[in-house]
């Protein structure tokens, strides 16, 4: 039995705080509201939904200090150490005059129950420090993660590109004007040893590294890994579930790495959606639409994909297209690494092929071949921040003549795991690339799938739509406009 | 910024008619406007947490507490037999709601017992420890279902009559006949239902709650408390949005926390989880409508019989004023020769549903926007074109008479939709939208202009009636205190602009201060948007009684007239001197002249038999028109809406920027309900759509990607309203409604517009790639 060790420490708006009794699964808007009494950070659906509770969480990330949105209800208090947590009592100056992002929220007359609205001020905030001239697509983009239900959006995103004009200066913004010195205290406080703490039964462990991880896990079979609990923090607020101990991965370096290369590109376990984006990105363009519509930005900024694969759920938006464009698994424990293809990873609904001192440590995702289409579709019925109803990747590999050398389609919401379709890929290999081919794919899919009905959708929209989207990715591949797009491209 | 484009009198801050901002507006921003949640607690304050069915039809055979008395931090658990005076808060009088079920339960979620615990955690957490055994009983959640096992009701129906529709219908030169399903909503208010409970002395208990009816809260808490209502204090200062949704739905929160504070003597906190929050409270009826029209070539309809029937929950609630209203709406804006409406408000097993913005209004009033549609793709023309040859006739023509016998007297809507028709450029897009769909494979576009007619004033018509308190002090400081509760809709700006325009005072001198049941009594519930109607007037009066003793003081004291004395900016003027109005305050009290008055106001002219069907229910009608263009993915059935025209009457309003952010917000709200809300139900009669991850209201994405919203500024209320501003919190939803035949109308593209794709609400992607699937199978088969 191990002794404590540590204490989780990170500076909260302009006070340093080091926390020797952290529950497992307590949150951080509950030690936020209970603990410290800072009550403009607001509970509106506790699983990280609805935005009420958006905060800024500042890190170093490869050496400088990024400031980023994310849902305090279901952000673990265990996970906060070398962070600045920043809320929206932290904007305005001791004088009282409000923050450009505030006093543009005034008079656009952005806020009308004002329930929503410090979690607003906090998404704005973070994309006046991120962006200097936001469009109207990313600042929809900021906004996914937040719910209005009085005023229609219109008068918060006129504010959103007014303040604009009021850039960042040292002189009124509270995060430029200490910035030098947060990265000098979050640096610090990385943990040299790992950081044990014990509250009642519950323990919180935050590993120093990679390799103690692997011991700890060893060690601890009943251990939840928590990177960015933006799945976790859900089984807390809405379940109740005990999780004794929670090791946090969330700060390890070494899953944060992102190695491209020209034949594809290696992912950490511990890269959040937000910081994978660009490098995926740059590699398979198609990515792009799918992934601005994963979660919202505070959920991004948060979850991982390595999480999102590691949950085995049905209806993740990533293992699909990973499947389909071939991604590969790293998994690790003391005993080293085992590589598999990321399908066989799903063994069935709720069970995958993970050891329970195993944990994933990286992804491979491998360029496109030469001849290549490939494309992604979610269908939801909200657009943006929505869970699944289906979600198709589609990769086909044509020869000169137009023949179909290759193809691979993985769907997600169609069965108990994210599940190749081989009957329609059996349909298509060898065959031209023509409408007459999808058509007669299309009855493949029967013998592929048997969806379920539920809220999302029914089990025949499910398989109508599932065919449909090989006729749009057909239709795209011929130059058509096969989709609704609300903006050409989201940056 | 916005500025009012109404007159601009820049002479006071602010006036009546100028644009200022919430009044709270500043606190929100920087998160120092305080919720109940955020109120430092009393020492020693508990928490509670419901303990829920979980079935939806059952006899309770037992119910065992033991594990929830002894997990840890629990110190009460309350069953239904433990209400001291009665187990019941139902709202109508029909004793059909029990605060805690006993014997049965009858719907899934429904609150069986109550726990009280040192935390919040620990009594959610020994909430789901009760032993609870049941023998079920068949639970049919929907509608259909409903009409198959009996069809029982919860309330008395309503029938309006008027002519003889079903002759007509039999002479009509066409006929037509169709069923329309509209969904629910949840109000998804942000802030969820909170109470807390501070006992007092004697039988004495102080309640903070989150309602938009502190009068029945007040009632309810005496009424389950066994104690008079004077010695129940009910105190709400803003909520974080109502909707509708904090009517009656907060009682029982609020019921729990206060008989638990008594019994224990300490305060009590009640904030249900959002889960349990959208599964264990009330929300918008779901409706199935039967319609039946008859019509000439000309579209024009000749009668109309319609049936609405409703998913109304377990209980009564406001279930039967809202299906009244639904049938007060089928018309809209259009006459009808002939009618004959009836509504049949079901029992079924399903939380009971209650008042959410429009009030049934917005379902009555799609179904006739169906029925307009039918006719249209019956005849291969543009519904706007069967739309105007139904309005209503302006004051005098012979097609003025609504099914409830009311005649239509301030009729604008002529003059609204051709205005929005022209400045959206309505016909030309139109044209380009059917070339378009002419040549494009997948996607496919529509365009819709719905007009709304609303009416205005509670049904119930003792409801129309409100009450203020006014105080100046020695310093000229007013101290502002009315019946009506602030959600977010800038009531409290909006009468405190009254006040400052009646005294000429700057706004900054006028303290608005939180609703309170000690300080105004038997208030009305601040709901069918007549929040500023009723307390501004109330408001006004108190003013006027106070500026009355004023002038008669200014008489007196030196000798001038009457009409001498005038309230003008920051002064008041006796003759030719003009004295600060803190000044003359203060002589004023030195002479001994009251500075408090309580005003009152009670809307004059309405009445309503229901029996009969007849009457004049609604003081007036607020009008406006929509255009919506969206275009549609026929593989998928995605949509956007691409653009959105708006002008609407908020006669001249007393604050243009809050009265446009409520029509935008309106609007938006609507079009969640007619697009990606849905309320599910699984075969257990489960809620399945119970959170943010599963119920799907609007995001920033959503709204529609250009969004012109106008004022009729031209627009003056015909009935001396307060300011002759007009009511503005529900009409502006209903103008969504032309969203969802945008979309009908990019399906019909599919079919060569010669079906009504009969799209029902909410139209999903998945109801509108099904739809098009229909219209596809009928034309090949």
């Amino acid at each position: 039995m191990h002794t404590d060790t540590g204490s989780i420490r990170f500076i909260m708006n302009g006070e340093d705080i080091a926390l020797r009794h952290v529950p497992p699964t307590g949150t951080l808007l509950d030690w936020l509201r209970l603990s410290r009494r800072l009550t403009g950070t607001k509970e509106g659906c506790a699983e990280g939904d609805c935005g009420a509770c958006t905060v800024l969480v500042g890190r170093v990330v490869e050496g400088r200090l990024a400031y980023e949105s994310v849902n305090a209800c279901i952000r673990l208090l265990g996970s906060m150490n070398a962070t600045h947590v920043v809320t929206v009592e932290h904007l305005a100056g001791a004088d009282g005059v409000l923050h450009p992002v505030q006093q543009a929220m005034v008079d656009y007359h952005g806020s009308q129950c004002g329930f929503c609205t410090p979690g607003f001020v906090m998404s704005l905030y973070g994309l006046w420090l991120a962006d200097p001239a936001p469009g109207r697509a990313r600042i929809e983009k900021a906004l996914q993660g937040n719910l209005c239900r009085c005023t229609g959006y219109e008068p918060i995103v006129r504010a959103a590109e007014a303040i604009a004009a009021a850039r960042p200066s040292a002189v009124f913004d509270p995060i430029e004007r200490t910035r030098a010195a947060v990265l000098a205290k979050l640096t610090a406080m990385a943990p040299a040893e790992t950081i044990r703490i014990s509250e009642g039964d519950g323990r919180v462990i935050v590993p120093a590294s990679l390799d103690d991880l692997a011991g700890i896990l060893a060690e601890e079979p009943k251990a939840t890994v928590v990177a960015g609990s933006t799945d976790v923090g859900l089984w807390v607020t809405k379940q109740f579930r005990d999780l004794n101990p929670v090791v946090f991965i969330n700060h390890l370096t070494e899953l944060q790495s992102i190695e491209e290369t020209a034949d594809g590109v290696r992912i950490g376990a511990g890269v959040t959606y937000s910081q994978a984006f660009d490098a995926l990105c740059r590699m398979i363009s198609p990515l792009r639409p799918l992934i601005d519509r994963i979660g919202g930005e505070q959920v991004r900024n948060m979850g991982t994909i390595g999480g999102n694969i590691a949950n085995g759920s049905p209806i993740g938006d990533t293992p699909p297209p990973l499947i389909a464009l071939g991604a590969t698994l790293t998994l690790r424990s003391k005993d080293g690494r085992r590589d598999l293809p990321l399908e066989s990873y799903f063994i069935d609904y709720g069970k995958q092929d993970r050891r329970a001192h195993e944990f994933v440590e990286s992804f491979y995702v491998p360029a496109l071949p030469a001849n290549t289409h490939f494309a992604v579709y979610k269908i939801t019925k909200r657009r943006d921040e929505d869970i699944s109803a289906l979600c198709g990747a589609f990769r086909i590999t044509l020869s000169p003549d137009g023949t179909v050398t290759d193809a691979r389609l993985c769907f997600g919401g169609m069965a108990g795991t994210p599940k190749r379709a081989s009957n329609v890929e059996a349909a298509l290999i060898g065959k031209p690339w023509t409408e007459a081919t999808i058509d007669a794919a299309r009855t493949a899919f029967d013998a592929d799938y048997k969806p379920l009905t539920d809220w999302r959708a029914t089990a025949d929209y499910r398989m109508l739509t599932a065919k449909n989207l090989l006729t749009r990715f057909y239709l795209e591949t011929s130059g058509e406009i096969a989709q609704v797009r609300r903006f050409e491209e989201v940056a | 910024m916005d500025q009012s484009t109404f007159e601009d009198r820049k002479t006071i801050s602010a006036p009546m008619h100028a644009s200022l901002r919430h009044d709270s507006a500043h606190k929100h921003v920087t998160g120092t406007a305080d919720y109940i949640d955020d109120m430092p607690e009393p020492e020693g304050t508990l928490h509670a947490a419901l303990g829920m069915s979980d079935r939806a039809h059952a006899d309770i055979l037992s119910v065992d507490l033991s594990a929830v008395k002894a997990y840890p931090g629990v110190v009460l658990v309350l069953t239904g037999a433990d209400m001291p005076g009665v187990n019941d808060i139902s709202p109508s009088g029909c004793h059909d709601e029990p605060v805690l079920a006993e014997g049965k339960v009858e719907f899934h979620g429904q609150a069986i017992f109550c726990v009280i615990a040192e935390t919040r955690d620990s009594a959610r957490r020994a909430a789901r420890l009760a032993k609870i055994d049941y023998r079920d009983l068949p639970h049919w959640t929907d509608v259909t279902d409903t009409l198959a096992h009996g069809a029982a009701l919860v309330t008395e129906p309503l029938t309006l009559k008027r002519g003889d529709a079903e002759a007509a219908l039999e002479t009509a030169p066409h006929r037509l006949k169709g069923q329309m399903r509209v969904g629910g909503q949840d109000h998804f208010y942000l802030e969820g239902h909170i109470a807390l409970a501070i006992p007092g002395e004697d039988d004495e208990v102080t309640v903070w709650s989150s309602t938009q009816h502190p009068s029945e809260v007040q009632h309810m808490v005496g009424h389950v408390l066994g104690v008079p209502s004077n010695a129940v204090t009910v105190q709400v200062r803003r909520m974080g949005g109502g909707f509708g949704g904090k009517e009656t739905q907060s009682n029982q929160f609020a019921a729990l926390a206060a008989v638990s504070a008594k019994k224990l003597n300490r305060a009590v906190k009640f904030r249900p989880d959002r889960d349990e929050d959208m599964t264990a409270t009330g929300k918008r009826h779901d409706f199935l409508i039967d319609y039946e029209a008859g019509y000439d070539d000309e579209g024009r309809i000749q009668a109309v019989k319609a049936n609405y029937a409703a998913r109304c929950g377990y209980s009564s609630d406001l279930s039967g004023p809202v299906t009244d209203r639904a049938l007060f709406h089928a018309d809209n804006a259009y006459f009808y020769p002939h009618v004959l409406l009836t509504s049949q408000p079901l029992k079924t097993h399903t939380v009971s549903n209650t008042a959410f913005r429009g009030f049934g209004g917005p379902q009555g009033l799609v179904g006739g926007e169906r029925i307009i549609e039918e006719i249209a793709y019956a005849l291969g023309k543009d519904p706007l074109e069967i739309r105007k040859a139904n309005f209503y006739g302006l004051p005098g023509s012979d097609r003025v008479l609504t099914p409830y016998h009311q005649t239509v007297e301030d009729n604008i809507i002529h003059r609204i939709v051709d205005e929005l028709e022209t400045s959206s450029n309505y016909q030309a897009r139109r044209q380009e939208i059917l070339a378009f769909n002419e040549t494009s494979r997948v996607i496919r576009k529509g365009i819709a202009l719905t007009p709304v007619k609303f009416g205005i004033s509670f049904t119930a018509t003792w409801y129309n009636q409100a009450g203020a308190l006014v105080h100046v002090y020695q310093d000229g400081s007013i101290h502002l205190n009315h019946g009506g509760t602030e959600m977010g809709q800038g009531l409290f700006t909006k009468v405190a602009q009254v006040l400052a325009d009646a005294f000429q005072v700057d706004i900054s001198r006028v303290k608005i201060t939180a609703t309170t049941t000690a300080k105004v009594p038997n208030t009305s519930a601040t709901a069918a948007s007549s929040g500023s109607d009723l307390n501004g007037m109330a408001a006004y009066d108190a003013a006027r009684q106070i500026k009355q003793r004023l002038v008669a003081f200014a008489v007196e004291k030196w000798g001038v007239a009457p009409e001498d004395v005038a309230f003008v900016p920051h002064h008041v003027r006796v003759g030719d001197a003009l004295i600060p109005f803190a000044d003359f305050v203060k002589q004023a009290y030195m002479a001994r002249v009251q500075l408090s008055a309580a005003g009152f106001y009670k809307t004059p002219k309405i009445h309503w038999d229901r029996a009969k069907g007849m009457g004049t229910p609604f003081y007036y009608f607020a009008y406006g028109a929509s255009v919506s263009e969206v275009s549609i993915d026929t593989l998928t059935g995605e949509y956007l809406v691409d653009r959105v025209d708006i002008l609407h009457d908020v006669g001249r309003s007393l604050n243009p920027a809050i009265d446009k952010g409520q029509v935008e917000g309106a609007f938006v709200q609507g079009m969640g309900w007619l697009t990606t809300e849905e309320l599910w139900w699984d075969g257990k009669g489960r809620l399945r759509t119970h959170a943010p991850s599963t119920y799907k209201i609007p995001l920033a994405s959503d709204r529609p990607k250009i969004f012109n919203v106008k004022l009729a500024e031209w627009a003056e209320a015909a009935e001396p309203t307060i300011g002759r501003s007009k009511a503005v919190g529900e009409p502006p939803f209903m103008l969504a409604v032309s969203v969802l035949e945008a979309l009908s109308m990019a399906v019909a593209s599919t079919a060569g517009y010669c079906q009504c794709p009969k799209l029902d609400a909410p139209a999903t992607p998945e109801r509108v790639l099904m739809a098009i699937e229909r219209l596809k199978a009928r034309k090949e088969g």
